[in-house]
């Protein structure tokens, strides 16, 4: 037997013997649309009436904003309800031709992952198949998700035994059986924690759940009854939208609606071409750093260069940080780029159509085995904590090319708030159920500041143009979460600018009437802001996680209703609680059991500014002061007005003076950049604060300290110690030199 | 006629002729355009504080401010007119990000493209 022959049946029955079907890397690392079929091409010639093609698309566009209702009005989910989905209809060869206009639309370019897995592997497999009737669900990110609390549920529409398209929805569910209750452990150190892995799964046939799936899949997490009825909602809704799509072929023929999905597709990328092409050509850099892994505070570089040119964006992440092995900030790349999607979707062209080809003409580069884009075997359930710094490096970035050019379908931008600034929650409820989920505080960001106005407060989350923060009523009555006091905005918050962004709201939590109730909490930007202004305007500052811990507020204010506070200043510095442990934290709370009464506070962030704070309009300082958005401190120190601290009358003269006095001072105080760079640049990264990625050569990456590197293209992944261990280890040291000083 | 100006941030436009970054609100010539703009610039490192005070008492290790040993704020000024052109957050030492490097050539190209079809249209 020759050679050849030998090899062609070894390779044959390698081929036939594939002993584990993981995550495709030609589907998750391919973003791009399918090229046009012959299929389709027949559709096309046959059906070429463009005022025809515009009515079926308004037909399957309005049938996916009438799923996403149904899936928001029947959800069981907080997600559900607050719109954290999209429903949608993808083509034959599994691309996403069409979307819901409202909802999380990072989304938009990552669900297509998991139809192409069943095309190829499911739908001739003869243990598995694509038939009528089939419903197929997922929710693992490694085949296409932004992280495991999302789950997708799609079924194929044949006609005439032909396939047509899929029609289904993606929610976040949030309870998956992870470490940590409610769908996104901070404390997960493996996949392996972060509970149920559906890679693409055939969950029903014959238009029914298989009863032995669905009850492994509720045995799978810690709410069985939400995880049927999450099931039941995204299969009514795919149902709906199939019977829409089989009444446009019905009115219009079956070669409209393939014509249309595929003409979608193919005009949005034409478009979306043509208004690259009027950006400037040429590089534009950021820089953003994460200050933390939820576990422990830390510096994670994210480097963007953005290279356009002529109808093409190539975003650049590499010499970004390594993956971390054990801790679950890492992105699959596919999430990654559903996010960076997202900027375009909501910020930049937001009247494009919502599908997947609006990231076609965009290149990203990255490392592999960078936190960015991670291997299966780092888990990825807080890939938020990287991809939305990823997100802001790209949206400070994108103005710089948007503000000189010749078409722009918004306004100028700086940085939107970007972190999750909720509380998550685990335990027993008032009615004896276990429970696990997170509060919709999440998408009340602070929206950033534009070229011709002020952000708007706690406005919408990045991630969604439009998503609700829930009725804490409501939320009471489910759950034993209380808030003591109602949301208040948080003063001096905001990104200050000629134009400030808008501020962030204070959440002060605390529990009730449980046997066991636990808090967690998932934000970095402690330490260093995770969002920036524009053009000289500022970040906002940084935000903590306070603590009151060993009081009970209900008993002690039960007589004592002086001991009220209404805002987190007020309960940390005057300390109201007599022999409470007052304390603040970075935003990194693993699931931490709480006592009745005792207060955890977080406030959600603010937006970024725009322009040079002494170009603010004196009156705009004002309102903003008698509205106590902002100090006498910021007045004075920050915009440099002089009012009246009671009638908030502006001195225009004193504040002419004011303003010039900081300008000279400004010249003073800068130093020529060769001059400043020599005392300023240092050739590596400092040991403390421990750093994460590339420092001058981003070929070159630093794992922790300045000995530790690695090449970018050879990731060493980073393990990182336990923080515990680290605290014993000092305190045993403590106890050492205490000992050896007796 | 005027020099052509090409506008590219709140404060900085680029002069094709000359080819030199200038100033928005004092016509400051800062550098040339093909070269990092901040090069022609003031440039100052302010602790986050300055900006962002503490909101919570010192004897909290978080207290709204960023931390000044993790993170600095350098800011760039017109060096005629000292407006805050723009600023960075920045780890200490590390190195300031060159975030403006346009084809100059192509933005020629396309002014010319723009001014010979307004030309065109009267």
């Amino acid at each position: 037997m020759g050679g050849d022959q030998e090899k062609s049946i070894i390779e044959k029955f390698l081929e036939e013997n594939v002993l584990f079907l993981g995550p495709d890397q030609q589907i998750m690392e391919d973003h791009s649309v399918v090229k046009t079929t012959p299929r389709e091409q027949r559709a096309l010639d046959s059906f070429t009436d463009t005022d025809q093609i515009n009515l079926v698309r308004h037909k399957l566009q309005t049938a996916c904003n009438e799923s996403f209702d149904m899936v928001e009005q029947m959800g069981a989910a907080p997600g559900a309800k607050w719109g954290d989905l999209i429903s949608g209809v993808w083509t034959a060869n599994g691309d996403l031709a069409l979307a819901s206009m409202g909802g999380v639309l990072i989304f938009s370019v990552l669900t297509q992952h998991p139809v192409k897995f069943i095309l190829k592997y499911w739908k001739d497999d003869p243990t598995v198949g694509l038939k009528d009737g089939d419903i197929f669900m997922h929710n693992d990110a490694r085949y296409g998700n932004i992280h495991n609390t999302d789950q997708s549920l799609v079924i194929p529409v044949f006609h005439e035994g032909e396939l047509i398209c899929f029609t289904g929805a993606i929610v976040h569910e949030g309870e998956n059986g992870a470490i940590e209750p409610g769908g996104m452990p901070s404390a997960a150190e493996s996949p392996f924690d972060e509970g149920l892995k559906m890679s693409p799964i055939k969950v029903g046939e014959n238009y029914e759940f298989k009863r032995d799936i669905l009850t492994f899949l509720q045995n799978s997490v810690r709410e069985p009854k939400l995880q049927l009825e999450g099931m039941k909602s995204k299969f009514f809704a795919a149902m709906r939208m199939k019977a829409r799509v089989e009444e446009a072929i019905a009115e219009y023929g079956v070669d409209a609606v393939v014509a249309t999905m595929r003409k979608t597709l193919t005009d949005t990328e034409a478009e979306v071409r043509r208004r690259l092409s009027a950006w400037p050509d040429g590089k534009v850099r950021s820089n953003v750093f994460a200050d933390g892994t939820l576990r422990e505070n830390c510096l994670i570089r994210i480097r963007c260069e953005l290279d356009k040119r002529g109808d093409e964006l190539i975003i650049d992440f590499r010499g970004s940080s390594p993956e971390f092995l054990n801790r679950p900030n890492n992105t699959v790349l596919a999430s990654l780029k559903g996010m960076l999607a997202q900027e375009f979707l909501s910020f930049v062209w937001p009247d494009l159509p919502r599908n997947q080809a609006v990231f076609a003409p965009m290149t990203v580069l990255t490392d592999r085995r960078s936190a960015l884009h991670c291997s299966p075997d780092a888990p990825n359930a807080q890939s938020m904590m990287t991809f939305f710094p990823g997100f802001t490096a790209i949206q400070i970035a994108v103005p710089k090319y948007l503000y000189s050019s010749s078409h722009r379908a918004t306004d100028i931008i700086a940085g939107w708030y970007n972190m999750i600034v909720t509380f998550l929650y685990g335990g027993i409820n008032q009615y004896g159920e276990l429970v696990g989920n997170v509060c919709a505080d999440l998408n009340g960001m602070g929206g950033a500041a534009r070229w011709n106005r002020d952000g708007e407060h706690s406005l919408a989350p990045i991630f969604a143009p439009m998503a609700d923060i829930g009725e804490q009523e409501l939320i009471e009555e489910e759950v034993p979460l209380i808030k003591i006091v109602p949301h208040r905005l948080m003063k001096d918050a905001e990104g200050f600018g000629k134009f400030r962004g808008g501020h962030g709201y204070q959440q002060i939590a605390t529990m009730k009437d449980s046997s066991m109730w636990g808090f967690m909490c998932c934000s970095i930007g402690s330490k260093f802001p995770t969002t920036y202004g524009i053009f000289g305007g500022y970040a906002p500052g940084t935000l903590p996680l306070c603590k009151v811990k060993g009081v009970n507020v209900f008993e002690v204010m039960k007589d004592q209703r002086e001991l009220l506070r209404f805002t987190i200043p007020e309960i940390m510095n005057e300390r109201p609680f007599p022999n409470a442990k007052y304390s603040t934290h970075h935003m990194g709370l693993q699931l931490e059991f709480a006592q009745p009464g005792e207060l955890y506070m977080i406030t959600q962030g603010g937006g970024g500014g725009y322009g040079d704070v002494l170009e603010r309009d004196p009156a705009l300082v004002s309102k903003d002061y008698l509205d106590e958005l902002i100090s006498m401190r910021s007045v004075l120190n920050v915009y440099r007005v002089v009012l009246d601290e009671k009638t908030g009358a502006v001195d225009a003269a004193a504040t002419e003076a004011a303003r010039q006095a900081e300008r000279e001072a400004r010249k003073q105080r800068g130093k020529p950049y060769h001059e400043f760079v020599k005392t300023w640049e240092t050739a590596e990264p400092p040991r403390e604060p421990p750093f994460y990625g590339s420092w001058k050569d981003r070929t070159l990456l630093y794992r922790g300290t300045p000995e530790d590197t690695c090449p970018a293209d050879a990731i060493r992944s980073v393990m990182m110690p336990n923080p515990k261990d680290l605290r014993i280890a000092q305190l045993e040291a403590e106890l050492e030199a205490a000992l050896a000083a007796k | 006629m005027s020099t052509p100006r090409v506008a590219i941030t709140e404060y900085l436009e680029i002069d094709l002729n000359s080819e030199r970054w200038h100033c928005r609100r004092c016509d400051h010539d800062i550098a040339p355009a093909r070269s990092n703009y901040k090069e022609g610039l003031l440039v100052a490192n302010r602790d986050p504080r300055d900006i962002h005070h503490p909101i919570l008492d010192e004897r909290y290790p978080f207290s709204y401010a960023p931390d000044p040993k993790w993170c600095r704020i350098i800011e760039f000024y017109c060096p005629g007119c000292g407006t805050l052109v723009e600023n960075e957050y920045l780890p200490p030492g590390h190195p300031i990000t060159h975030d403006i490097e346009l084809d100059i050539d192509k933005l020629k190209e396309r002014h010319a493209q723009a001014q010979g079809t307004a030309n065109a249209a009267g």
